[in-house]
């Protein structure tokens, strides 16, 4: 097949998807990543913050095991949150297993890690630039958080969009958890993963390229904002 | 203050699903690879929502996968293809009755240029131990799915030790029946696939049907409802009404009108008592 063919394929195929099944899809990927990522972020930017700040024994070995789990594959989170969450586990009597909700925890464990590392760096990096005026102001370590979180809020976009960027690509995690069930759990990647499987090649390669237009327009639209944002901010 | 309120609301967000799930009527089905990736679910599901306001829910696993699914409690109904499996499911207690819903047959594929000089052939056992003897590339599911047992037991049926003839020849892919076919297509190799899932497959490239027609190809389809005896959450009165729908005339004709270029894909057998 050369590239004009295939383009044309591609494209067929792709109008042949653009119906409500396929939107779903598009939603249900969106809802939960976006939940994921939301969630990581709320509870990772205080924890990165006080990661960075904060003076306690067994500090090191938790900056190391955060940046080690920077790299937790999805397969072996998506089996943990699996077992944990299983009719059989200890979170059964929950029944989410296989649910959308299931496929957020599964994210969201995969991407607090980065969200946690990466936050931690950027407010170590400032409160070394500011710690001479911020105490001078009488703000101690950990009063200094909120004001340096919302100093540095221009540079977390980008470590939301890192944790964004590790939810819409994996595939692994949600697969397992949410057992990508027709019009319920089926995202972007798991519906990718079975036309491929369907030996549907073009369909698949077609969704692959609406993933990235995504991904291209929801980095396209922070960066915007953030770019306003700072100027705005003076 | 704020941020309190915010993270009420997005884990709210979170769990919204879980809560409207419990206000629908649903039932999740483990089943395999073959009754979704050959479009079967797809075409007899929404018959059965409509008539019965019952969502299904299709978990699509290899046949190991989707009982050890069960056996976990995380499924109301057990819908898959190794009878000698299922039987031991309901041994052990995990489910009180096995019904038999249709079949198909299991065909080996192959390359269009037949290295192993096999096409056309309707003994599985000689085409097996010819593969084996030429050391022709054959591509094994290796994933515990119906299928996957199938092929191991035709290599015993056709009196070879897998474990001692094995080479580099054999090669076990650990995947669902469409990436198998994926990889025998791309790798010029030989591979054992439901007829179903190879009727509906799309990359069939230069693979052709090498072997078909062997009873010994039988492949059996059978649903068994998940023992509430052992998991309380199990939905007896739906998943028990799906069953009863897939075994009942209305269920049996809407499985054999399943075709794809104009071929029937399965066979309903309800009323087998062998089967």
């Amino acid at each position: 097949m050369d590239g004009g063919a295939t383009l044309t394929t591609m494209t067929a195929s792709l109008i042949r998807a653009v119906d409500p099944a396929f939107l779903g899809i598009v939603l249900i990927s969106l809802k939960v990543t976006l939940t994921a990522v939301g969630c990581a972020g709320l509870v990772g930017f205080p924890l990165g913050a006080a990661l960075a700040l904060g003076r306690f024994p067994g500090r090191s070995l938790l900056i190391v095991v955060t940046n080690a789990f920077m790299g937790l594959p999805p397969v072996v989170a998506g089996l943990a949150v699996f077992l944990l969450l299983s009719r059989s586990g200890p979170f059964g009597g929950l029944g989410l297993l296989f649910t959308p909700g299931a496929m957020m925890v599964a994210q969201f464990v995969l991407v607090l890690p980065i969200i946690v590392a990466l936050t931690r760096q950027t407010i170590e990096d400032l409160w070394l630039e500011y710690r001479d005026q911020l105490t001078s102001m009488g703000a101690d370590r950990l009063r200094a958080i909120p004001t340096l979180l919302w100093d540095a809020r221009f540079s977390l976009v980008t470590t939301l969009l890192a944790g964004l960027g590790r939810a819409s690509a994996e595939v692994g995690a949600i697969l397992i958890v949410g057992g990508n069930i027709a019009g319920f759990t089926r995202t972007m990647t798991t519906a990718i993963a079975l036309e491929t499987s369907k030996g549907d090649l073009p369909l698949a390669l077609g969704l692959g390229a609406v993933l990235m237009s995504l991904t291209f327009a929801i980095n396209g639209l922070a960066y915007a904002v953030s770019r306003l944002g700072a100027r705005y901010a003076g | 203050m704020l941020r309190r309120s915010v993270l009420t609301a997005a884990l709210a967000l979170a769990l919204l699903p879980a809560v409207a799930v419990a206000e629908e009527r649903t039932i999740t089905v483990a089943s395999t690879t073959s009754t979704l990736d050959s479009g079967l679910f797809g075409h007899i599901l929404p018959i059965f929502e409509a008539k019965t306001g019952i969502k299904v829910r299709v978990v699509a696993q290899g046949t190991g996968q989707a009982l050890d699914t069960g056996r976990r409690g995380d499924a109301d109904v057990v819908f898959v293809h190794a009878r000698a499996q299922e039987l031991k499911f309901v041994e052990e207690g995990f489910a009180t009755k096995r019904l038999p819903v249709m079949y198909n047959d299991f065909v080996i594929v192959g390359p269009a240029a037949d290295p192993a000089g096999i096409a056309g052939s309707k003994d599985v056992a000689a085409a097996l131990k010819t593969i084996a003897e030429k050391k022709v590339p054959f591509v094994s599911r290796g994933d515990k799915s119906g299928t996957h047992l199938a092929e191991v037991a035709l290599w015993k049926v056709a009196g070879l030790d897998l474990a001692a003839i094995r080479g580099e020849w054999y090669r076990e892919v650990g995947q669902g029946m469409g990436a198998a076919l994926n990889t025998a297509g791309a790798m010029g190799a030989y591979t054992l696939s439901d007829r179903a899932t190879w009727i509906a497959f799309k990359n069939k490239g230069d693979l052709k049907i090498a072997v078909e027609g062997d009873k010994r190809l039988f492949n059996q389809y059978g649903v068994m409802l998940v023992n509430p005896a052992k998991f309380p959450t199990v939905k007896v009165a739906d998943g028990q009404a799906f069953i009863d729908w897939l075994v009942s005339a209305e269920g049996q004709g809407v499985i054999s009108t399943y075709q794809i270029e104009g071929k029937q894909l399965f066979f309903p057998n309800a009323g087998d008592p062998n089967a």
